[in-house]
């Protein structure tokens, strides 16, 4: 591992170590380029990691103070937790569950195929399937996805033969154990899924993949990357309308400054919007890349809504994987149901400590407690669909509510739009008629939580009056600024992100690359 | 993991009365939590909370969330966890003690020794209240996150001690038929 002083101006800043900014210094430390890795959290790793629901939240997870406004549910469920992203080294990629599906082409049309739906701020990527299959390639290969390349399908666990089977007396075709970067036999060093359960607290086997122990340890073997964990930046600096550094502050609470020949932001959604704003200077009043207005807007989360069901036969569905499963037939264009882009149905179950929490927060009496008595017998799935974007669903700095680091914290505005509700009427009604089919004696429509997607608020447009990054990620209004995770998104589609934050990371490290080496940055 | 709350019934009373107050019982004989438990007969000695503060948390929990054979052994990781949180903060002590004394007019007298319907009914009464909240949410994690919860609702808990459950019942369902292997592959070696 390297070190680079912090007046080395001619390191590239990557700001976050998950999905985007793990693979992103990797793919450029390979490269040959000097990288600063600066990851707000604490290194972990599989060792570290709790098999135990509260206390991993408190070792994993993102709990600076945040505020929320909007009519969505979290706003008065979860004030302050608009979402369940980490604070880590590699991010959300030690909590997420494994799901790794390309979006569909007209997803990145989603403006051309869902026509000019009021109040969404609906537009198509820059990039189209096309553009980027060469790069979903490389990233399945990369991350070991199970039916991709030589990878077998996991083993389904029971909470998949639930689904399963209810799936097909339902009619649906498409439902297997997926498309998971979880390896299913021994691979790339690292083992085969023991059937843990866990997913979200860490994987203390290594199968899942996680840039924590693959692509950051890689880089590091370079050479060429400086990790430096607990330093969380609060500025971008520019001059002369470029970028020229960072200021951090460090695990001993010091400010540092590190110079820069370019910063590649991934700091997840919500952090990553609130940096530009945070450093606005009178160079970029607004806050950095945001003559367009756009910074912040657009945020999307998914539809996160979960249906458990209770049965007379035991279920354990938290033994084993996760996300163990999915139903892809309602991810599909067909506004004929009411409501335009789609959804998947995944497997998911919450451990005892969590179910209580999540099942439907604020809730007492004898109807609830009659799911937890069921709760050996009881099933679940994850709805994860496309939400519309909206200019009005957005971060802004809160300056009211100040951090640790006396910096004005992200307000996370959301009102969900008609045809989310639309949506996840339709799923929770889908998710029913799944386990009815199969002998549900009860059914429970669980309410969004605090979502891990969260994308669009640095949106990608080919205008640079209507969005903030370019078709490779880079910052219209300033060239040596590029933003490298789910912020890009134009629109969210209807797929689990990180596959395609992985899979736009390693296409922007051959862009950067060859700006390097033309002196373009 | 909370910590058992449960003492060994050797403490005496002079022991116990220390403390502000302490709440006593027993786990039935059959229950399988007897099993877990240093004993059957349970303490908890209240540093803070008032004895009949203590018990009014307590009967309250068993009204917020009702599980008929959940042993009240459980219900005292509320007040413990209560207890322990006022004795760091008056201004929770006196939230508690003056809720507790709602919980009493609203029930005409002592919530805890009123009738089930009664008992509901002062829990409804106060639900906006800011005191109902705060006992709500400690009995969210006090309820659910410890091994006597965990075996009772047949919740296993971290699996890593034991490999995981790829060789412990990951896929034992057998009340459905298995997928094919199409879409769920049979385990080939790892």
């Amino acid at each position: 591992m390297a070190s680079f002083a912090h007046d080395d101006a001619s390191v590239a800043v990557i700001i976050g170590s998950g999905a985007g900014g793990g693979t992103l210094a990797n793919e450029l430390t390979q490269k040959g380029v000097k990288v600063v890795l600066l990851e707000a959290g604490k290194r972990q790793s599989s060792a570290t990691f709790v098999n135990d629901e509260w206390p991993s939240f408190s070792q994993l997870a993102w709990l600076d103070k945040r505020t929320t406004s909007g009519t969505w549910r979290v706003a008065k469920d979860f004030p302050n937790l608009p979402a369940w992203t980490c604070k880590t080294v590699g991010g959300t990629t030690t909590h997420w569950a494994g799901a790794s599906l390309r979006i569909q082409d007209h997803e990145f049309k989603a403006r051309t195929h869902y026509g000019d739906i009021a109040g969404a701020s609906l537009m198509d990527w820059p990039i189209g399937l096309a553009d980027l299959e060469p790069y979903y390639a490389k990233a399945e290969a990369k991350m070991g996805v199970t039916r991709t390349n030589d990878n077998a399908g996991l083993p389904g666990n029971n909470n998949f033969k639930v689904m399963y089977n209810g799936a097909k007396k339902v009619g649906y075709k498409k439902c297997s154990t997926g498309h998971m970067a979880i390896n299913s036999h021994y691979r790339d060093g690292r083992s085969g899924c023991l059937q843990l359960g866990f997913c979200f607290q860490g994987c203390k086997s290594g199968a899942k993949w996680s840039t924590l122990y693959t692509e950051i340890p890689r880089a590091e073997a370079t050479g060429k990357l400086d990790l430096r964990p607990e330093s969380q930046v609060v500025t971008i600096e520019t001059k002369g309308g470029k970028v020229t550094g960072v200021v951090y502050v460090d695990a001993s609470g010091q400010q540092q400054r590190q110079k820069a020949r370019l910063v590649a932001v991934a700091a997840n959604s919500i952090e990553t919007a609130r940096l530009l704003l945070n450093s606005a200077s009178n160079e970029f009043p607004d806050g950095l890349a945001n003559s367009s207005g756009q910074v912040g807007r657009n945020y999307m989360r998914h539809l996160t809504a979960s249906v458990y069901a209770t049965f007379e036969q035991p279920v354990h569905m938290y033994r084993g994987t996760t996300m163990a499963g999915i139903v892809q037939d309602e991810v599909r264009l067909d506004p004929s149901r009411g409501f335009v882009g789609g959804y998947e149905m995944e497997t998911i179950s919450l451990g005892l400590p969590f179910m209580a929490a999540f099942l439907n927060p604020g809730a007492w009496g004898s109807e609830f407690t009659s799911f937890i008595d069921a709760y050996s017998n009881t099933a679940g799935m994850w709805i994860v669909g496309e939400d519309m974007p909206q200019q009005t669903n957005r971060v802004t700095l809160n300056h009211d509510v100040k951090d640790a680091n006396g910096q004005p914290v992200p307000n996370v505005h959301y009102d969900d739009h008609p045809n989310d509700l639309a949506m996840r009427e339709h799923a929770y009604k889908a998710g029913k008629a799944i386990y009815d089919a199969v002998g549900a004696k009860k059914v429970a429509f669980v309410p969004p939580y605090p979502s891990t997607h969260n994308l669009g608020t640095c949106r990608m447009s080919e205008d640079p009056k209507l969005g903030v990054v370019d078709k490779h990620g880079r910052a219209h209004d300033i060239p040596n600024l590029f933003i490298s995770d789910g912020s890009q998104f134009t629109t969210g589609a209807g797929e689990n992100p990180t596959l395609t934050i992985v899979t736009l990371a390693i296409r922007q490290s051959d862009y950067i690359a060859d700006a390097m080496s033309k002196q373009l940055v | 993991m909370a910590d058992l709350p449960l003492a060994e019934p050797t403490l005496t009373r002079s022991t116990l009365l220390r403390g502000t107050g302490a709440l006593i019982g027993t786990i039935a004989a059959g229950s399988i939590l007897a099993t877990l438990a240093p004993s059957r007969v349970w303490a908890l000695e209240l540093t803070s909370l008032s004895q009949p503060d203590g018990e009014t948390i307590l009967s309250f929990a068993q009204v917020l969330y009702p599980h008929a054979t959940l042993p009240t052994a459980v219900y005292a990781f509320v007040v413990r966890d209560l207890d322990k949180a006022a004795a760091k903060d008056p201004d929770l002590a006196a939230k508690v003690h003056a809720g507790c004394g709602s919980l009493d007019a609203a029930a005409n007298g002592s919530f805890a020794k009123a009738s089930p319907a009664a008992q509901l009914a002062a829990a409804k009464s106060i639900e906006g209240a800011p005191f109902f909240a705060t006992v709500r949410g400690t009995c969210i994690t006090a309820l659910y996150d410890n091994p006597l919860a965990y075996a009772h609702f047949g919740y296993e808990g971290a699996s890593w001690p034991r490999g995981g459950y790829l060789h412990h019942g990951f896929n034992d369902l057998t009340w459905l038929p298995n997928p094919p292997a199409d879409a769920s592959p049979t385990l080939g070696s790892l």
